[in-house]
C-alpha cells in the first residue's frame, strides 16, 4: 500500500491544472468541437407518448429525402443493454414499446442538422397508446390489468418493481422498544438532474478497412470464433463521446453492434461537466456508430438541451419513512427506514441505487440496530440514475433531520448529539463496512468554530437560524460493476531522454482534475517539474483500462496506481545514479528537476541526465502501475459487497439562513463545509470540489425540481421545464457564500493518504439548510425543495395555529415537555 | 501587454461608459428563424471583424453569430450549452459588450467588432483573467469558462476595481455548474488587481 512521506515536495501544494490554460484560452476541443471530413449530422426521433406500443415505423419518405444518407430504427439494433449487467432493459432505439416521452424511436443522418430535423418529420410512427404510470406509489400497487412498464420477469410478480432490498442488522424492534425517545418522520426528496453545461455529444467513424494501418493479410484463428462476417469483421469503429465511462461504452458498443471489442475504439475528449449524468451508454452513441457503419461516413449527434433533460439519469425521487430511537443521553439505538424510489422507465444503475439508499447511512454515527426496506419502481418518465452522491443524498437528508429532531427531544445541542454518536476510526459499521481513517470529529469542530455556532444556535433573531448536518461517502467501491478479477485502475508511465515523463491514463477527466492528479504524482515521485509531465489520456486504443469517473473512485484508485508505476521508475533512476556516484540507491533524491545525493546535496545532476543513465542501464524506461481494491472487506450477507469501499470520507456542514415569513423565500446566507478528504493532493482542486458540491446541494435544497406533467396539467409525462431558464439552477446571484475547511485524516491506504472529495461534500447541505430553517422559524421542512410556495404554505399553517416562532433551546424544550 | 488590437479598441470605447452599465445586453433579436421547415437555406456572405481580423464568411442566412463563429470560422472556443440564451456559454464581446451569440442573428453582428475567448489572449500570453482562472481553479470542466471570461472582460473594461457584488451581477447571465462560483470571483478579483498594477 502507498505509504505517505512526511517530506512531500509537490503533493499538498496549490498547483495549476495541467489543462487549465488550455481551457481558459478556449483551445480545448470538446466532443462537439470536433469535425471530421465528410461528417454527417444525426438527429433522433423521440416518442411523444409516455407509454405506447409501436405498431409500425415507416421511414421511406425520410430515406428518399435529398440530403439524407441513412436512417436507423430499433430493428437495426435489437439487443438490450444496461450499465448493470443483471438488468439490461433498454434498446438503443425502442423496438416494440416506448416507455417515456422522449424515448428514441428512429435516427437520421443527413448532410446537415437542419436537413436531419426536417427528415424526422417525414418518419411515420403508428403508436397504440397504453395507460402510463407516473406516480411510483400507484405503480407499486399495479395489478397487471394494464401493461407494466416492463413485463414481469416471473409470472405473478409486479413488473413495475426494478429491485426490492430488505436488510436488517441487529434487533431493530427490540431496541426501538427499549429507546427512551423515538422520532418518526415522513420525507420526500424531489428528483433533480445534473445539467452539465455541455450537452451530450458523440461522433461515430467506421473504417471498413480497419483504419489507417494496413489490413492483416489473413484472419487468424483468433477471429474465427467471433461469428462476424465480411465487412464488419474487418472494419474498425471509433466513437468519440462526452462520456464518464469510456470502458463501459466500449464494451456495450461491441456487444450491441456485434463488433469484436478489439475493433472498437472509444475516444473521450475532455468532458464539459457530467456529475453522474454521462456515466452509462446513451442512445446517441449507438446511433452515431450504427449510422456511420450504414452510411460509411462519420456521423455526429449533439443533444439539444431539451434532450439532455429527457436523457436525465439524475436523482431518484424518494418517498421515505424513518423511525429513529435513542436513549435519554442521545445515543442512537435503532433506525428503521422504508423507502420507495421512483426509478423512471429503465433500470440504469437502479439496482445499486436501491442498495445505496440504505447501505451508506451507517456512518459517521454508530447505530446498534438498523433496518431498511427499499423498493425501486419503474414509472413512465425518463430513467433516474446516479447523480453526485448516488442514492445516499436522499436518505441522508431524512436521517440528519431526524437527528435534529432527536437532539431537541433529548435536550442536546445538535453538534454535541452528533459527537456523542461518533462511530470512531478503524471500526466496522453495523452493516459490516470497514471504516479506517475518520476525521468526522475534526469536521464538526471546524464548522462549529468557523460558523460561530455557539453564539448563533437558537440565539439569532426570529427569521434567521443555523443548522448542522454530517455525512459519509465512499472512495470508490470494492467491487466493480461487472464481476471480474482484473485491476480497477491502471497507469503506464515512461521516461524519455529529454527528461520528460509520459503518463498513459484511461481515467475520465470531467473537470475534477484526474489528469492533473496523476501528473502531480509523477512530479512528486520523479522530481520533474510539472511541465515535463505529459498525460496521454482518454483513448481505449492506447490507455490501460480505467472503469470511469463515478463513485468517487479515481483519486484513490488511479492515485495508487500512479504511485506504483512512478516508484518503479524512481527505483531504476536511483539505482543508475547511485551506481554512477558509487553511493546507496536510497541516498539518491529526485526533486526540483535534479537528482541529488542526500548526504551532500552539492552532488547533483539534472533529472534528464539521471534518466539517460537509467536508460543506459535498464533499456527503455517504462513501468506499469495498477490498483485493485481489497476483496476480503465486506459484509457477509447478500448485498454486503455493495457500499464496501477502501476508505470513507466524512463531511460536516453548518448552514445559516434568513427566512422571509411573508414570502416563504429562504435566503441561504452561508454554508461552512468541512470535509475529511484524507489528504488534499492539491488544495485548490479539493476546495473546488467542496464548493461545487455544496453549491449543488444548496441548489437541490432550494430550487431544483425535475418534474413531469400529469394528464390534468397538459400532456402526461411531458417534462415540466426542460430548459435552463425554467429548470432553475443557481446563478451567481442565487448562490450563497461558501467556505471550505479541509480536514486531513491521512488514510492508511489512500495515495499519500488521500480519499474522495467530489461527492461527499454535497450530502449535508440539504439537511443543514432544513435544520437551519427550523432554527429560524420553528418549521420543519420534510419535503424538498424548500421553495417559496412550499415554505410559505407551512408558514401560513403555523401562523394559523399560533406556532410561528423561534424554537426553544433543546434543553428548555425538554423541560417544557416534562412540564407539559 | 496582454491586449490585442481589438480589445484595446473595446477598452478605449468603454472608458466613456459609466459604471454599472448593464453588461449583458443581447442585441435585438430579429430575423431568427422561427420555423426551419419553411426557411430557405440560401447561403449569404457576411462580413465581420473577429478578434481583430476582417473576415468574410458564407453561411446560411438564418445562422446565429455563434453558429457562424463555430461552423463558419472554426472558432470553437465559444460554446453552445442551450442554444436559447439561458446558459451564457456562448457569450462573446460585440463592440465591447458581453453578448449572447447563440441568440444574435449573424446579420446583427455585421460590421461590428467581435471578440471571442480566442481573442482575449495575444501573442505574448494569456489575458490576466485567463491566467488567474487557471491559478485559482476557476475552470473545472471549462465549458462555461469562455462565456464567463467574456462577461468578466466586459466588466473589467467598465471598472478596474469591481466589488464582489458587481462581479456577481456581471456574471449572473453565465451558468457554471462545477464551481459554486467562489473560485471564479477570486480569479476575477485577482485579475483586476493585476491589471491595475500593470496599468
Amino acid at each position: 500500500m502507498a505509504k505517505y512521506k512526511s517530506d512531500l515536495n509537490f503533493i499538498g501544494k496549490r498547483q495549476r491544472k495541467i489543462e487549465g490554460l488550455e481551457k481558459s484560452t478556449g483551445r480545448t476541443l470538446y466532443a462537439d468541437d470536433i469535425r471530421l471530413p465528410e461528417m454527417l449530422h444525426g438527429k433522433i426521433l423521440r416518442s411523444p407518448h409516455p407509454h405506447a406500443r409501436i405498431v409500425s415505423v415507416d421511414t421511406s419518405a425520410a430515406v428518399a429525402m435529398a440530403g439524407v444518407h441513412g436512417v436507423v430504427t430499433g430493428k437495426d439494433m435489437p439487443t438490450t443493454y444496461g450499465i448493470i449487467p443483471w438488468t439490461p432493459d433498454e434498446y438503443p432505439l425502442a423496438v416494440d414499446r416506448v416507455r417515456y416521452v422522449g424515448d428514441g424511436v428512429a435516427a437520421v443522418a443527413a448532410v446537415d442538422e437542419d436537413t436531419a430535423i426536417r427528415a424526422l418529420d417525414l418518419i411515420r410512427v403508428e403508436y397504440e397508446e397504453l395507460p402510463a404510470f407516473l406516480d411510483p406509489l400507484a405503480a407499486l400497487e399495479a395489478d397487471g390489468s394494464t401493461p407494466y412498464v416492463h413485463d414481469a420477469r416471473k409470472e405473478g410478480r409486479n413488473g413495475n418493481v426494478t429491485k426490492h432490498v430488505h436488510l436488517e442488522f441487529g434487533d431493530v424492534d427490540e431496541l426501538m422498544e427499549a429507546s427512551d425517545v423515538v422520532v418518526e418522520g415522513e420525507y420526500f426528496f424531489e428528483g433533480t438532474t445534473h445539467t452539465p453545461i455541455e450537452p451530450h455529444c458523440a461522433i461515430g467513424l467506421w473504417q471498413p478497412d480497419g483504419g489507417s494501418r494496413p489490413p492483416a493479410p489473413s484472419r487468424g484463428p483468433g477471429d474465427a470464433g467471433s461469428g462476424l462476417g465480411g465487412r464488419q469483421a474487418s472494419g474498425k469503429l471509433t466513437v468519440w463521446s462526452a462520456t464518464q465511462v469510456p470502458h463501459y461504452l466500449h464494451r456495450e458498443l461491441a456487444r450491441v453492434l456485434g463488433v469484436d471489442p478489439a475493433r472498437v475504439r472509444v475516444i473521450q475528449p475532455l468532458v464539459g461537466g457530467a456529475f453522474g449524468g454521462k456515466s452509462e451508454p446513451f442512445d446517441l452513441e449507438f446511433c452515431v456508430a450504427k449510422l456511420a457503419m450504414k452510411t460509411g461516413r462519420p456521423v455526429k449527434i449533439l443533444y439539444t438541451r431539451e434532450e439532455v433533460f429527457y436523457a436525465h439519469r439524475g436523482r431518484h425521487p424518494f418517498h421515505m419513512k424513518y423511525r429513529t430511537g435513542c436513549d435519554a443521553g442521545g445515543r442512537l439505538k435503532s433506525v428503521d427506514a422504508q423507502i420507495v424510489l421512483d426509478g423512471g422507465a429503465y433500470a440504469s444503475f437502479g439496482l445499486v441505487t436501491t442498495y445505496y439508499s440504505g447501505q451508506l447511512l451507517c456512518a459517521p454515527y454508530a447505530m446498534p440496530a438498523y433496518r431498511f426496506d427499499s423498493t425501486r419502481v419503474y414509472t413512465n418518465k425518463p430513467a433516474c440514475g446516479p447523480k453526485r452522491g448516488h442514492g445516499s443524498v436522499q436518505p441522508r437528508f431524512a436521517f440528519e433531520v431526524q437527528m435534529d429532531k432527536l437532539s431537541e427531544r433529548v435536550g442536546l445541542d445538535p453538534i454535541d448529539m452528533r459527537r456523542r454518536n461518533f462511530i470512531g476510526e478503524n471500526t466496522r459499521t453495523v452493516n459490516e463496512l470497514r471504516i479506517t481513517s475518520n476525521g468526522f470529529l475534526a469536521c464538526l469542530d471546524a464548522v462549529e468554530r468557523a460558523s460561530g455556532w455557539r453564539n448563533k444556535f437558537r440565539k439569532l433573531p426570529f427569521g434567521t437560524g443555523v443548522g448542522v448536518a454530517g455525512s459519509t461517502y465512499i472512495s470508490g467501491t470494492n467491487y466493480p460493476i461487472y464481476p471480474n478479477r482484473m485491476p480497477q485502475a491502471a497507469i503506464q508511465m515512461q521516461l524519455d531522454r529529454s527528461g520528460r515523463v509520459a503518463v498513459f491514463s484511461g481515467a475520465s477527466e470531467i473537470g475534477q482534475g484526474c489528469d492533473s492528479m496523476v501528473a502531480y504524482v509523477a512530479a512528486e515521485e520523479l522530481g520533474v517539474p510539472l511541465e515535463h509531465v505529459r498525460v496521454y489520456r482518454g483513448d481505449t486504443d492506447f490507455t490501460p483500462v480505467d472503469l470511469g469517473a463515478y463513485s468517487s473512485r479515481v483519486t484513490f484508485m488511479l492515485g495508487n496506481a500512479a504511485i506504483q508505476a512512478a516508484r518503479k521508475l524512481r527505483g531504476m533512476v536511483q539505482e543508475a545514479v547511485a551506481e554512477e556516484w558509487e553511493v546507496k540507491a536510497g541516498e539518491v533524491l529526485l526533486a526540483g528537476g535534479r537528482a541529488l545525493w542526500a548526504s551532500d546535496t552539492e552532488r547533483q545532476m539534472s533529472t534528464r541526465e539521471a534518466f539517460n543513465l537509467a536508460e543506459a542501464k535498464f533499456g527503455t524506461l517504462g513501468a506499469r502501475g495498477w490498483y485493485d481494491t481489497p476483496k476480503d472487506v465486506h459484509g457477509e450477507y447478500r448485498g454486503g459487497t455493495i457500499g464496501a469501499s477502501p476508505a470513507y470520507s466524512f463531511t460536516a456542514h453548518v448552514a445559516e439562513v434568513a427566512v422571509d415569513v411573508e414570502t416563504g423565500f429562504v435566503d441561504v446566507k452561508k454554508l461552512w463545509v468541512a470535509h475529511d478528504c484524507g489528504r488534499a493532493l492539491n488544495p485548490v482542486l479539493v476546495e473546488g470540489q467542496m464548493e461545487g458540491s455544496a453549491y449543488m446541494g444548496f441548489a437541490e435544497a432550494i430550487m431544483e425540481q425535475h418534474v413531469f406533467k400529469d394528464a390534468d396539467h397538459g400532456r402526461a409525462g411531458l417534462h415540466d421545464a426542460p430548459s435552463l431558464l425554467d429548470y432553475r439552477i443557481p446563478t451567481s446571484m442565487d448562490t450563497p457564500e461558501l467556505e471550505s475547511l479541509i480536514i486531513e485524516s491521512i488514510d492508511p491506504e489512500g495515495p499519500y493518504g488521500a480519499k474522495e472529495a467530489g461527492e461527499g461534500p454535497l450530502h449535508p447541505s440539504i439537511p443543514a439548510i432544513a435544520n437551519a430553517i427550523y432554527d429560524a422559524i420553528g418549521i420543519r421542512m420534510d419535503r424538498l425543495p424548500f421553495s417559496p410556495p412550499a415554505v410559505w404554505r407551512q408558514i401560513e399553517e403555523a401562523r394559523a395555529a399560533g406556532k410561528l416562532c423561534k424554537p426553544l433551546v433543546p434543553g428548555a424544550a425538554v423541560v417544557a415537555a416534562r412540564r407539559g | 501587454m496582454w491586449e490585442n488590437q481589438a480589445s484595446r479598441k473595446v477598452r478605449r470605447r468603454n472608458r466613456a461608459l459609466p459604471r454599472g452599465v448593464p453588461v449583458r445586453t443581447a442585441l435585438p433579436v430579429v430575423g431568427r428563424a422561427a420555423n426551419l421547415k419553411t426557411m430557405p437555406l440560401a447561403t449569404e456572405i457576411v462580413s465581420l471583424t473577429v478578434n481583430g481580423d476582417r473576415r468574410e464568411v458564407g453561411v446560411p442566412g438564418h445562422y446565429t453569430l455563434l453558429e457562424t463563429l463555430r461552423y463558419g470560422l472554426g472558432l470553437t472556443g465559444s460554446k453552445q450549452g442551450c442554444d436559447k440564451g439561458d446558459c451564457g456559454a456562448c457569450t462573446v464581446l460585440v463592440d465591447g459588450e458581453a453578448t449572447l451569440s447563440c441568440i444574435t442573428p449573424v446579420r446583427e453582428a455585421e460590421g461590428r467588432e467581435i471578440v471571442t475567448v480566442e481573442g482575449l489572449a495575444n501573442a505574448h500570453g494569456p489575458h490576466p483573467l485567463q491566467d488567474e482562472f487557471d491559478l485559482h481553479g476557476a475552470a473545472q470542466c471549462g465549458f462555461c469558462t469562455p462565456g464567463i471570461l467574456c462577461s468578466a472582460a466586459s466588466l473589467l473594461a467598465h471598472t478596474n476595481a469591481p466589488t464582489r457584488d458587481e462581479i456577481r451581477e456581471a456574471l449572473s447571465g453565465n451558468l457554471c455548474r462545477c464551481t459554486g462560483y467562489t473560485k471564479i470571483y477570486e480569479a476575477v478579483e485577482a485579475a483586476a488587481a493585476r491589471m491595475r498594477d500593470d496599468g
